[in-house]
């Protein structure tokens, strides 16, 4: 089996530069028989490389230990249940379901795509048979070819990592694998648009559609990290601002950004050159987080062991960053906005500054995560900043990004005038006040959490009014009773209330993040009668020795 | 009921934003470079440290993060205060450290650490944090 996996490894290699040529060949010359070729090659790719995922998985499920990947991940004891995700406990491994994965969305690319958008299609090809190929490179010229043989067969294999053996295994790195890899697709369509020179709203619903998913698998992907390492690993909590995890939440960061300001240039086509360059910046970030995670550049608890590997990704990152660079720049002339900011209190205006917020955010993770390397260079000493300077660098622009969360939605396009917003303001901003003084007079007293709460109150005010009005005014149009309306509400106007949606869950992420101010660990020793004193939420609470004996005697 | 002046005022909207973008942008800047100032550790060895000192004089109160093992028999606990002492180690160099807290689980005579805290004039490292080093890699460590 593992001949065959290995051999269809190099028939993927083929097909997918043979892809990649094609397409760009065929796309520049308008030959269809060549684009026809490119559109086939993401189909044969995608073959080839499930039977090699087949085959190792075969191999993995037969303990065939004659293989170094298997030997070195499974063990004839290890459930059936890890021994499927055996294919991507290990770098090896991993890669080729990274190239399996992309060459699963370039055929989903291909096919679910509109007639509309045929004509990017085989620069789509075309970039993503690149990426991939580049992927498939790596596992058959940097010493990473999950067939390699061992020399002997072992009687048994090491096992996988008793940390990776937890249900997370099972779906948290296929989820952010889904994400992560997805971000190929718009970025491949961005590229298509430029060498096209078809930059009009039409690539945009394409490309909005993909960083959709793209975002939503990425979305899972780290809430399910969150909960694995919060049950897992002793870090006493969900988010260590790990540089692994600051890779996949950069993309993210700046993908966010992109679904926001992409209204704009949809209703009023400004921030052309903007957008573009969040698609492109979003997935060279991509690029980069695999790099950190695979070269081992920074120290993290999610690295591999240090290998070629990462060289490999840091040129490619080089390359196509100075690729897309040229590209975008010569292209410049053809992004020119159609309007202009009419009011500093508009909707666009508020779109802009949660761009910068997000950006921000995105930016100072970036620094906070490179700076061990940046200072070494530069300095010549080692500084590392560690959760302090995330946490204190982002609860405030997080909590900016929050109210604007709740002040966007209420302000009109283009201006917003007074009555619209008086007309707008007074529910979400009492509701605002009432929860603060609810959570004062309760006995809460840390300001952070006090701010964090409160804002929340207000963003979830704005979107209860949302729904409330469009209820009334369906209601008041077709008699519709309430329920109905708004559920004809969410099916009429997905975007809109579907967005809505998913700020409650920003709220509900935000107050459970806020909730970490009251995270308090104290170890005391009591002799009967004696007290203890713990901070809780609403002022402090007393213990006495005969509740400690309880919980801490079996 | 009239829009009050500053509504409508005459500065442009562009300009109006670019002072909105100026103080977000601004902030971010100002945020970042005064939390890395006040965050930031130096990742050293004893070794280096006492380099450090020894060059410069007032290297002391500053954010560090070292590396190095713990000497055995050097561990005390005072569970009533919660604190720990023991010396650090990297061969050569030999560190005391007071840490008040709670130590990780996996945190034995012996095992490597890395501390978090300041050193003071009097030769002791105050941590704030104690890590217990374990191999919690996806691969093992490569043969030779």
């Amino acid at each position: 089996m593992s001949l065959l996996g290995h051999l269809s490894l190099w028939l993927a290699f083929l097909v997918g530069l043979w892809g990649a040529i094609t397409g760009f060949v065929g796309g520049a010359q308008s030959r269809p028989d060549l684009q026809q070729s490119a559109r086939n090659a993401t189909f044969a790719l995608l073959g080839t490389l499930l039977v090699a995922v087949i085959s190792l998985e075969i191999a993995i499920f037969r303990h065939d230990f004659s293989l170094e990947y298997v030997a070195a991940y499974t063990s004839r004891n290890l459930p059936t249940f890890y021994l499927w995700s055996a294919l991507y406990a290990g770098q090896k491994g991993s890669l080729l379901l990274w190239a399996t994965v992309l060459s699963l969305f370039a055929v989903l690319a291909q096919v679910l795509t509109s007639r509309r958008h045929r004509a990017y299609l085989p620069y789509v090809a075309a970039v993503t048979c690149s990426v991939a190929t580049f992927f498939i490179a790596v596992m058959l010229f940097a010493d990473a070819n999950p067939f390699q043989r061992l020399g002997f067969t072992p009687i048994d294999g090491r096992g996988m990592n008793p940390q990776l053996q937890n249900p997370g295994m099972v779906f948290h790195p296929p989820m952010l694998y889904l994400g992560y890899i997805s971000i190929t697709i718009p970025f491949a369509f961005a590229i298509a648009a430029l060498l096209t020179r078809k930059l009009d709203s039409d690539w945009l619903v394409a490309v909005r559609k993909w960083t959709l998913v793209s975002w939503l698998f990425l979305s899972i992907g780290l809430i399910l990290g969150m909960w694995w390492a919060y049950v897992e690993l002793g870090w006493g909590g969900y988010w260590a601002w790990d540089p692994v995890e600051n890779a996949a939440l950069l993309p993210w960061l700046v993908m966010t950004a992109f679904l926001h300001s992409v209204m704009i240039q949809e209703k009023r086509g400004m921030l052309k050159k903007w957008n573009l360059a969040l698609i492109l910046g979003a997935w060279l970030l991509s690029i980069f987080g695999t790099f950190i995670t695979r070269s081992g550049v920074i120290s993290s608890v999610h690295s591999f062991t240090q290998s070629s590997v990462g060289y490999f990704f840091l040129g490619f990152l080089v390359v196509a960053a100075i690729a897309s660079a040229i590209l975008y720049v010569s292209r410049l002339p053809l992004l020119e906005a159609e309007a202009t900011l009419e009011s500093m209190v508009s909707r666009e205006a508020s779109f802009l500054f949660n761009n910068l917020l997000l950006i921000g955010i995105a930016f100072s993770v970036l620094w906070g995560t490179l700076f061990p390397i940046l200072s070494e260079a530069i300095k010549g000493t080692k500084v590392t900043v560690g959760p302090p300077f995330f946490n204190q660098v982002n609860v405030p622009l997080g909590l900016a990004l929050l109210a604007m969360t709740g002040i966007g939605p209420l302000i009109a396009w283009r201006r917003a005038s007074l009555p619209n917003l008086r007309r707008q303001f007074p529910v979400p901003l009492t509701s605002c006040v009432f929860v603060l003084l609810i959570l004062l007079v309760a006995g809460m007293r840390d300001i952070g959490a006090l701010i964090a709460f409160s804002i929340g109150g207000f963003v979830l005010a704005t979107i209860v009014q949302e729904f409330a009005r469009g209820a009334r005014a369906r209601h008041r149009q077709y008699g519709e009773p309430t329920p109905f309306a708004v559920l004809q509400l969410l099916s009429r106007n997905r975007r809109r209330y579907g967005g809505y949606i998913v700020h409650v869950a920003i709220v509900l992420l935000f107050v459970a993040f806020a909730g970490m101010a009251f995270k308090t660990e104290t170890q005391a020793s009591l002799r009967p009668g004696e007290t203890a004193t713990l901070r809780v939420p609403m002022g402090t609470c007393t213990r006495s020795r005969t509740w400690a004996s309880r919980s801490t005697t079996p | 009921m009239p829009e009050p002046e500053w509504y409508n005022s005459p500065m442009k909207a562009g300009t109006k934003f670019a002072l909105g973008a100026v103080l977000i942008v601004g902030s971010v800047a100002y945020l970042m470079a005064s939390r890395i100032r006040q965050t930031g550790q130096y990742f050293l060895t004893p070794s280096e440290l006492a380099q450090r000192v020894s060059a410069d004089p007032s290297f002391y109160d500053l954010g560090l993060k070292v590396g190095a093992r713990v000497v055995p028999g050097t561990v005390s606990k005072e569970i009533a205060t919660q604190t720990l002492r023991f010396h650090i180690t990297d061969g050569t160099v030999n560190y005391p450290v007071i840490f008040k807290g709670l130590p990780p689980d996996t945190f034995t005579d012996s095992v490597e650490v890395v501390v978090e805290g300041r050193l003071q004039k009097d030769g002791v490292i105050y941590a704030t944090n104690v890590l217990a080093k374990c191999g919690s890699r996806y691969e093992a460590v490569p043969k030779a």
